[in-house]
């Protein structure tokens, strides 16, 4: 009989053959013969991320320069990873601290696609998360929910909005610690698999993090979100109008820019959001001012323009005539 | 003649492959998942042929996009069961198929014995024929 042609498998005698296999590098850009800073930025297209980063956000002027740092260093550890010098994959966890409102998520979304650019993350999605998905509600629950968010997030960027609500010191049996283990231990094994971003006011994240040193001492970037001035408000509110079609009529804009210098004194502002929130309530009112008169003929002017009067009618004037 | 002369179970794709290391089988996660197949993790130590409902390790994977999450269930999978027989599964979701589309063993035990053939004369001299594993004389859990 013929021995067979094949090599079986598990047999003593076969010799064994390392099996050398590249990774799966499906989705990545080509940096492996990149040697200027020049042709890394131009293989992965950072640029046009960074672009983009400034045409569409307003203000946040430490927040980019900090981003830019980590792309740079980033660029220059592909670099060196190609000239053979020793590059390990450098920790990219971060916590993004600052009052609601300030782009906290938006920029997680860029984040994620500038890590992905550069071929730190393999998929660059986003998988935005609270307490809520990570803990469970009684004994037991608490490890698969949170091991399958982190399995969705693996291979892109995991976003944990309100993250101090993970731990709750006042309830010693409380299950987001046990959360916070699982995600400490990923975070610390899985570094190539995933990057975890933590997010909240800048106050309670630092309790937090006063009270999980080991969730301090593993992330890296801490990225202060400043609040916007008024006059970076307004730009945001033309760039929303503009996108939903809508623009400020005749005096208006100065309407608008009195609103925010008062909104902004009053307790729960929350920055960008309010801003949204405010145009809404203008929306609303200048669709019942063109629905009150049934019979006028509207053009597109009469449909896209916001009038004084839509953003004069706001609670923030009435209170402010009162004093 | 001995075709199969380990005893090597061959159930699925690759079987009759060396067994994948953990880049290869990422790399067949990643085609899977990339075709929207969802995976899950299944195990068991009675390798009979036709013992094909495996016990499921979890749940289904569903909405994962990279095959490092699936990785990590299977060593999951493998440091709690290290001596059993583990696949993996990938289940096509569209309309019409609604089926299994991949399955392919990830784990084996380190020594499988392999079946027996079994042979019953019953009326005339008629022969029926039968595959007996030998590991699976041993109870559940104690098979390998």
């Amino acid at each position: 009989m013929a021995a067979p042609e094949y090599r079986i498998p598990g047999q003593a005698t076969a010799s064994p053959e390392p099996a050398e296999v590249a990774p799966a590098a499906v989705d990545q850009p080509s940096l492996g013969n990149a040697r200027t800073v020049a042709q890394v930025l131009a293989e992965s297209q950072v640029e046009s991320v960074f672009e983009e980063l400034d045409r569409d956000l307003v203000g946040l002027v430490p927040v980019k320069q900090r981003i830019r740092d980590i792309a740079a260093l980033l660029v220059i550890d592909k670099l060196r990873m190609n000239v053979g010098l020793a590059a390990e994959t450098p920790s990219l966890h971060m916590s993004f601290t600052g009052n609601p409102g300030t782009g906290k998520t938006t920029v997680a979304l860029r984040m994620a696609e500038i890590l992905h650019r550069l071929g730190y993350v393999r998929k660059g999605h986003l998988v935005a998360v609270t307490r809520d998905d990570l803990v469970g509600q009684y004994i037991g629950h608490t490890a698969p929910k949170t091991k399958e968010v982190l399995k969705k997030a693996m291979g892109g960027v995991l976003f944990i909005d309100e993250a101090y609500y993970l731990y709750r010191p006042e309830n010693e049996r409380d299950y987001g610690q046990e959360a916070i283990e699982i995600l400490l231990q990923v975070m610390e094994n899985q570094r190539d698999d995933l990057v975890v971003i933590l997010a909240g006011y800048k106050d309670r994240m630092d309790t937090f993090f006063k009270s999980n040193p080991g969730m301090s001492s593993r992330i890296a970037h801490h990225l202060d979100f400043p609040d916007y001035s008024v006059d970076e408000l307004h730009r945001i509110a033309e760039r929303m109008l503009a996108q939903r079609h809508y623009r400020f009529g005749d005096g208006a804009a100065e309407v608008f820019h009195r609103y925010l210098e008062r909104r902004i004194e009053q307790p729960h502002f929350a920055n960008a959001r309010s801003v949204r929130n405010a145009l809404d309530r203008a929306r609303l009112r200048q669709a019942s001012r063109l629905f009150a008169a049934p019979d006028r003929e509207l053009d597109r002017e009469d449909l896209t323009t916001l009038l004084p009067q839509d953003l004069l009618a706001s609670r923030v004037f009435a209170e402010g005539s009162k004093h | 003649m001995m075709t199969n002369p380990v005893g090597r179970i061959t159930q699925g794709q690759f079987s009759f492959l060396p067994d994948l290391n953990d880049a290869e089988i990422s790399a067949q996660i990643q085609y899977g998942l990339d075709k929207g197949y969802s995976w899950s993790v299944e195990y068991t130590d009675d390798p009979h042929p036709r013992n094909t409902f495996w016990e499921m390790f979890g749940m289904p994977m569903f909405d994962l996009r990279d095959a490092a999450g699936i990785l990590m269930e299977v060593n999951n999978c493998r440091k709690t069961f290290p001596r059993h027989y583990i696949r993996l599964v990938a289940f096509d979701a569209t309309r019409s198929i609604e089926s299994i589309a991949m399955n392919f063993i990830v784990n084996r035990p380190e020594n499988e014995p392999g079946f027996g053939l079994l042979r019953q004369e019953s009326d005339g001299r008629n022969m029926r024929y039968t595959v007996r594993s030998y590991a699976g004389d041993k109870p559940e859990g104690e098979r390998y």
